[in-house]
C-alpha cells in the first residue's frame, strides 16, 4: 500500500505543480487572505505574545487532557447531554448510524466538520440510504462535485465561480450567472428547506470548554447555528484534543483562529452549546450527543517529542503559507488534513510507513512553524517523522547511499576525487542532459547544473599557503 | 581574531569564488583565517533524510575538527543552522553532546558575524547594479537573520536593492527534496524567479549558494538574463 499512497502523491503533486491555471487560482484566493490576515494581525498589541499565550494554554490542556475532558463531559452530562467516547473511526461512525436507526432519522444536515471527514461519516451514512447534505457553502459545493474538501478551512478554494456556476447548473439545474450572491441564493434556498425537514444535525466543535461544560462553534454563514438548533437531534463530533480549560480562554482562541484561519478579526457567528434544550427553554434540539473521538490521538499524546501537534486548532494558516501546498494543491495529499500539519499528523493517525512520503515532501522552509498560532514545531516534526521512519525501516538504497556519503566525507581526498570525475565528465553531459539516460535527470529535467569550476576552494586554499 | 572559516561542501566544489571572497573579506578586516581540510561536509543531507546515525558520523568529524577553533564562521545559512541548531539535537544524550553545544555556541553565519559580532557594515565595496535579495529559509527562520545582509548591501557603492515580493519564500531547493520531488521543487523556484524578475534587478544576491544554484539552474534553463551572485562576492567587488 505504501508505494501506492506515495506514488499517487508524487504523480498528482507533480502534475498539479505544472498546472499554471491552478496556481493562479490559489494565488488569487490566498492574496486576498494574506492582506486581511496581516491587517488583522496588526491589530494585536503583540501577535507573538498572543501565540505564546495560546501555546501555553494548549500545553496545559493537552498535558492534563484526562482531567479537562472529564470536567467538560461531567458538566455536559449534568445538563442531559449524551457523551460517547469513540476509540476509533469505526466506533464513532457506528454510534451515529445506530442513533440514526434508533430514532428513525431520514434526513441529516451537517455543518462543517473535518472530524467527520476523518471518520468517513458521509459515505457510511449515504451507503445506508440516508440523505446527507452539507450546509457550509464550500462543503456543499465540493459535495455536489463529488470530491473531498480541498483545504481545511476553504474546501472549495480551488474552484472558480464559473466552475461553481457549472456545478450548480449540472447538479441542481440552476440557471444563474456566476455572481457569488446569486450562487449563494441558490444554495440558501435549498438549505433553508433542509433545516426544516432534517431530523438530525451533525456539527463539529472548534473548542470544548472544561470549566463550563460547553462546546464552541465558530463560523461565518450561520449554517452551523441552524444545523445545531433546528433538527430535533444534534450530534457534535469532536477530537479529544479540542478541549480548553477555561471559558475565558475563548477570548484569545476565537479571534486567534479567525485571524490565522480566515484573515478575520472575529468570525460572524460564534455559538456555545452546553446541552440539549433545557426545561425552561423554548427552542433548541431535544437531544444533544457529543461524540469524543480518539482515533489514535492518544498515541500521538504518548509521543512526548511531537505531542504539541495536538495543539492544532485546524486554522490552516500553515497551508496558506506552504509553498508545497500552493504547488501541489490540497487534493494531491490524499489525506483529510492537508498541508504541513497534515504531513505531521497523518503518519500518526494512519501509519508512518504509508504516509512518511509527506514528511519528505518538504523543503523544511519553516514558513508553517513561523505562522502557527499555537506554536507547533511543525517543520521539525517533519524531520522527526523522517528519522522515525528510517529507524523503523530504512530504505535499502538510501541506507547504502548515506553509508557511502558518510564514508566519502570522512576522506576529503576521496570526496575531492569523486568531484574530479564529475568535472571530467561534465563536458559530455550536454549530450544526455535531461534525457532518460541522465543520472542527474531529477535535476536537469527542469534546471541547468552549475559549471564545475576548474579549481575547488580546497585547491585554491592549498595553493595560497 | 583567529577565525575558522567553514566552507560548505557545495561552496568548496561548485562555488569556490564565494569562499575565496569570504577569506579576502575576513583577512582584510585584519583577522587570521584558518580552514580545516579534514572536514568535507556538515552532514545535513543524511540528517534531513532521516539517516541520523550516518549524519552523526559525518557531524562528529566536524565537531572534532573544529574543537580547538576559537570562532567558526560559516558561509551558508543552511549549514549554519545545521551546526548551530541541529547539532545539539542530533547529539542530545550522546557523549558528544557537550562538544556539539560548544561548537553551536561559537558558530556564526557569515553576514551575521560581520554585522553583529564584528560590528562591520561597510566593506568599501562597489557594485553598480540593481539587485534583489533572496532570504535563504534556514538563515531567515532558523537563525533569525534578516537585516544583516541588507545592512551590508546598503553600504555598497552604486548598488540599489529592490525587494521582491517573495523575498522570504523558499526557492524550492531543500537539499534532497529537489531531487525527490523535482517538479514541486521547480514550481517553487519558478515563483521565486518570477518575483525576482518583476523587480527588474540584474542580480539575485543571497547568503546561500545552494539556493542560488537552484535559482540559477532555472533561470539558465529558461534563458532569463537575471544572474545570481553570493553576498560575499558582491562585498569584494571593487
Amino acid at each position: 500500500m505504501s508505494a501506492t499512497y506515495a506514488q499517487d502523491f508524487k504523480e498528482n503533486s507533480g502534475r498539479m505543480s505544472q498546472d499554471l491555471t491552478h496556481r493562479a487560482v490559489i494565488k488569487k484566493a490566498l492574496n486576498a487572505y494574506e492582506l486581511k490576515r496581516d491587517e488583522n494581525r496588526s491589530k494585536y498589541l503583540d501577535w507573538q505574545e498572543a501565540r505564546q499565550a495560546a501555546a501555553e494554554i494548549k500545553w496545559e490542556a493537552i498535558n492534563h487532557l484526562d482531567r479537562y475532558l472529564l470536567e467538560m463531559t461531567e458538566k455536559l452530562e449534568a445538563r442531559g447531554t449524551k457523551v460517547f467516547w469513540a476509540a476509533n473511526a469505526e466506533e464513532a461512525r457506528n454510534y451515529v448510524i445506530q442513533l440514526s436507526q434508533e430514532k428513525k432519522v431520514k434526513s441529516i444536515i451537517k455543518s462543517k466538520t473535518m472530524t467527520s471527514e476523518e471518520i468517513h461519516l458521509n459515505s457510511a451514512l449515504e451507503k445506508l440510504g440516508y440523505d446527507v447534505i452539507e450546509s457550509d457553502l464550500g462543503e456543499y459545493i465540493v459535495q455536489l462535485n463529488d470530491e473531498p474538501p480541498y483545504h481545511l478551512v476553504f474546501p472549495a478554494m480551488h474552484l472558480t465561480r464559473t466552475q461553481i456556476q457549472a456545478i450548480f447548473k449540472n447538479k441542481l439545474g440552476s440557471n444563474t450567472s456566476d455572481q457569488p450572491e446569486e450562487l449563494t441564493m441558490v444554495a440558501r434556498d435549498i438549505m433553508r428547506q433542509k433545516y426544516l425537514t432534517a431530523d438530525m444535525g451533525i456539527s463539529g466543535a472548534n473548542f470544548g470548554v472544561a470549566e463550563t461544560g460547553m462546546i464552541s462553534i465558530t463560523e461565518n454563514e450561520g449554517n452551523a447555528r441552524l444545523t445545531t438548533s433546528f433538527p430535533k437531534i444534534h450530534v457534535a463530533l469532536m477530537g479529544i484534543e479540542k478541549v480548553l480549560p477555561k471559558l475565558g480562554d475563548l477570548a484569545l482562541f476565537l479571534p486567534l483562529l479567525a485571524t490565522a484561519g480566515g484573515g478575520q478579526q472575529i468570525t460572524c457567528y460564534n455559538t456555545m452549546i452546553g446541552g440539549p434544550r433545557q426545561k425552561e427553554e423554548v427552542d433548541g434540539p431535544e437531544e444533544f450527543h457529543l461524540v469524543l473521538i480518539d482515533n489514535r490521538r492518544t498515541e500521538l499524546l504518548s509521543d512526548t517529542e511531537q505531542r504539541d501537534a495536538l495543539h492544532c486548532i485546524r486554522c490552516a494558516a500553515c497551508l496558506n503559507v506552504c509553498p508545497i501546498f500552493k504547488s501541489s494543491g490540497g487534493h494531491s495529499y490524499g489525506t483529510t488534513y492537508q498541508g504541513p500539519i497534515g504531513s505531521v499528523i497523518t503518519p500518526h493517525l494512519r501509519g508512518l510507513q504509508d504516509w512518511k512520503h509527506l514528511s519528505s515532501a518538504s523543503s523544511l522552509c519553516a514558513s508553517c512553524t513561523d505562522v502557527c498560532p499555537v506554536k507547533i514545531d511543525i517543520h521539525h516534526h517533519l524531520l522527526h517523522n523522517r528519522r522515525n521512519a528510517v529507524s523503523q525501516s530504512p530504505v535499502w538504497w538510501e541506507k547504502i547511499l548515506f553509508i557511502g556519503f558518510s564514508a566519502v566525507t570522512a576522506f576529503p581526498s576521496l570526496f575531492q576525487a569523486s568531484l574530479k570525475v564529475a568535472r571530467f565528465f561534465q563536458p559530455l553531459h550536454g549530450f544526455i542532459k535531461g534525457s532518460i539516460l541522465d543520472p542527474a535527470r531529477a535535476w536537469t529535467q527542469t534546471r541547468d547544473l552549475p559549471e564545475i569550476p576548474a579549481k575547488s576552494f580546497r585547491q585554491q586554499w592549498k595553493q595560497r599557503s | 581574531m583567529r577565525i575558522h572559516l567553514y566552507i560548505p561542501c557545495f561552496v568548496d566544489q561548485l562555488f569556490p569564488k564565494a569562499g575565496m571572497a569570504m577569506v579576502e573579506i575576513l583577512e582584510k578586516l585584519g583577522h587570521t583565517v584558518e580552514f580545516e581540510e579534514s572536514i568535507a561536509c556538515c552532514g545535513q543531507p543524511a540528517f534531513n533524510s532521516g539517516y541520523w546515525e550516518e549524519a552523526r558520523k559525518v557531524a562528529a568529524r566536524t565537531i572534532e575538527g573544529l574543537e580547538s577553533a576559537e570562532t567558526v564562521v560559516i558561509g551558508s545559512g543552511s549549514c549554519g543552522a545545521m551546526i548551530h541548531k541541529f547539532y545539539p539535537e542530533l547529539f542530545k544524550e550522546t557523549p558528544l553532546s557537550e562538544k556539539a553545544n560548544a561548537l553551536a555556541a561559537k558558530t556564526f553565519e557569515f553576514s551575521d558575524f560581520l554585522v553583529r559580532k564584528l560590528g562591520v557594515t561597510d566593506l568599501g565595496a562597489k557594485f553598480p547594479h540593481k539587485v534583489t535579495f533572496h532570504d535563504g529559509c534556514h538563515g531567515l527562520r532558523e537563525l533569525g537573520i534578516k537585516n544583516q545582509p541588507r545592512q551590508l548591501l546598503s553600504h555598497v557603492q552604486g548598488l540599489s536593492l529592490v525587494e521582491m515580493k517573495e523575498a522570504e519564500s523558499c526557492c524550492g531547493f531543500g537539499g534532497t527534496f529537489s531531487a525527490k520531488f523535482p517538479l514541486i521543487s521547480s514550481a517553487m523556484g519558478d515563483v521565486k524567479c518570477t518575483s525576482a524578475l518583476e523587480t527588474e534587478a540584474e542580480y539575485i544576491v543571497s547568503s546561500d549558494s545552494s539556493c542560488l544554484m537552484q535559482i540559477q539552474g532555472l533561470l539558465s534553463r529558461q534563458k532569463k538574463p537575471l544572474k545570481t551572485i553570493h553576498l560575499a562576492e558582491v562585498l569584494v567587488s571593487r
